[in-house]
């Protein structure tokens, strides 16, 4: 099936100019966070915020609304979140966490629920799993040279970095577009045996791939996202459009075209690899 | 169905393994109520192993190879139980026991300290200094109602014997898997991992060797149809 598991799929647009005016699409994740804070749902998220370095992103425990709003943003570099839960569950004593991530930090987040071998009482405060599409990831070093060696814009003066429509873009210095093409080389090895785009595992995911620019492309998962997301829509926290508004080649079309070649490429890695007589993640290609 | 039998063989190690397990709270009642526990030395008062076949050996502690008694006690557990458990890093990787070379009164020729399946054949791992309350308690409930699926990955062979925070440079890094999610960093119980630029930073002098790190890693075993199954509901 497509997209995994899910319970309704929409899109959507916050409605909070404050959310807007700093989100990266819809600004789903930045309102359904303060939303479910606000709620009592949660007590604190597990998030990819700035840090001192250029777009280099650091997790942090975020606890107010003002923390959420100021991580807001996609950042397209890892950031280990999942290694700041022992954090939020102890040092902020947290009993909610809500942990955002990409797909595979969801893996990640869900197999310690299941598993937790190390992590004492900190698996059963994972209250709600926010996933955000992916394709794949830089690492920091990758990022900064696709931005200065080939968009040949330093770093520090990029105020906003946006991958779509074949185009890696910039704005900074000077507005500049590379083909994507010329990114792939940089992507983190670890994501080619990935076949996760949607977030096939979180309560609620969501991303801009698939709706117009200001929207977000959003599937509510398990019966504990999808409640929250109506309650949420009955607070008028969001417009929403039905998925059938955006016709193919858009829309569900799109997403689906995407997340069909990344399963593809993730398997012919795994092949290619297990040929080569190298490990692979038992379980990843599914 | 009779509840199984269950033994709790203490080695070397500290007990904070069986803490762990009475760190389940009132699950912990789920437990034993679910089993017939016919042998816990730090619990009751009973020194030897009881005649006849034991269903689930528990074990607890490395092995001291000096410590005749041990040596005996693993190998008669072996022979009478259906399945062998190692719970914990003691048991399952020698964990903290790596470090011993002897010397210690009032012991001292106490010298060499190792995973159980050194000397014996293991059925299942649950690595961790100590593993989580949590992780026991899903362990057993599983072994009680027989859920091989959720079970597998304790009884993969690999998880047992030496394990080191350099697993992770060598299984993961090395394999170009790792993604950077930082899992591996908050499983560890001495924080000797830290993540830099989306990679773990291992600190081998904090490293007690228990094998959580890799066992917690999405990119060892990514139990799908388990996620599916338990938890998109
Ligand atoms: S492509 Fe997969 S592995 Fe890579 S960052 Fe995205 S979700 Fe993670
Ligand atoms: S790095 Fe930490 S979790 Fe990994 S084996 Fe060493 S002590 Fe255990
Ligand atoms: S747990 Fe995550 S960060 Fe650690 S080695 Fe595995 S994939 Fe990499």
């Amino acid at each position: 099936m497509a997209f995994g598991k899910y319970k309704e799929v929409m899109a959507l647009k916050a409605k909070d100019a404050k959310v807007t005016g700093v989100a990266q699409d819809g600004g789903v994740v930045t309102s359904i966070l303060c939303y479910a804070l606000e709620q009592g749902v949660i007590d604190g998220a597990l998030l990819a915020a700035k840090s001192d370095t250029p777009w280099l992103p650091k997790p942090v425990v975020a606890t107010t609304k003002e923390e959420i709003i100021a991580a807001a943003g996609t950042k397209y570099t890892i950031s280990p979140n999942m290694s700041a839960i022992k954090s939020a569950a102890r040092e902020y004593a947290l009993d909610k966490i809500a942990i955002v991530g990409t797909p595979c930090q969801i893996y990640a987040a869900r197999k310690m629920q299941l598993y937790p071998f190390g992590a004492r009482h900190i698996a059963d405060k994972i209250a709600l799993t926010v996933g955000i599409f992916c394709t794949e990831n830089f690492s920091y070093a990758g990022l900064k040279t696709v931005i200065e060696d080939h968009c040949k814009v330093p770093i520090e003066s990029v105020t906003k970095m946006e991958i779509g429509k074949g185009k890696f873009s910039v704005k900074g210095a000077k507005d500049v577009a590379i083909p994507i093409k010329e990114t792939h080389k940089y992507e983190q090895d670890g994501c080619h045996v990935c076949s996760d785009l949607t977030a096939e595992f979180a309560d609620i995911s969501t991303g801009s791939i698939g709706t117009p620019d200001g929207w977000s492309t959003c599937f509510t998962r398990t019966t504990k996202g999808s409640d929250l997301m109506k309650k949420a829509l009955a607070a008028g926290l969001f417009e929403k459009k039905e998925m059938a508004e955006f016709a193919a080649p858009m829309g569900l079309a799109m997403l689906e075209k995407l997340e069909t070649g990344k399963k593809d490429k993730a398997k012919k890695t795994v092949a290619d690899r297990t040929a080569l007589g190298l490990f692979t993640t038992p379980g990843i290609v599914y | 169905m009779a509840k199984p039998k269950i033994a709790y063989v203490h080695l070397s190690g500290c007990t904070g393994c069986l803490v762990s397990l009475a760190d389940t709270y009132e699950k912990l009642l789920d437990i034993l109520g679910a089993v017939d526990m016919v042998y816990n030395l730090t619990l009751a008062d009973a020194r030897d192993l009881p005649e006849g076949k034991i269903d689930i050996s528990i074990v607890e502690g490395a092995v001291c190879l000096q410590d005749k008694h041990s040596v005996q006690l693993i190998k008669e557990a072996r022979e009478k139980s259906g399945l062998v458990i190692a719970l914990g890093g003691c048991a399952a990787t020698g964990c903290v026991c790596n470090f011993s070379r002897g010397g210690q009164a009032n012991q001292p020729q106490h010298e060499s300290f190792v995973p159980i399946n050194r000397l014996i054949k293991v059925d299942a791992y649950i690595p961790g200094c100590p593993p989580a309350p949590e992780v026991i308690y899903n362990f057993c409930i599983a072994a009680v109602t027989g859920d091989t699926q959720y079970l597998a990955p304790f009884m993969a062979q690999n998880v047992g014997g030496y394990h080191c925070g350099c697993d992770l440079q060598v299984n993961v890094v090395q394999n170009s898997l790792c993604m950077g999610c930082g899992t591996c960093a908050s499983s560890c119980p001495t924080r000797a991992i830290e993540m830099e630029f989306g990679r773990p930073s291992f600190n081998n002098i904090r490293c007690v060797k228990c094998g959580a790190c890799t066992a917690a890693c999405p990119r060892m075993f990514l139990p799908v149809a388990e996620i599916q199954k338990k938890l998109m509901v």
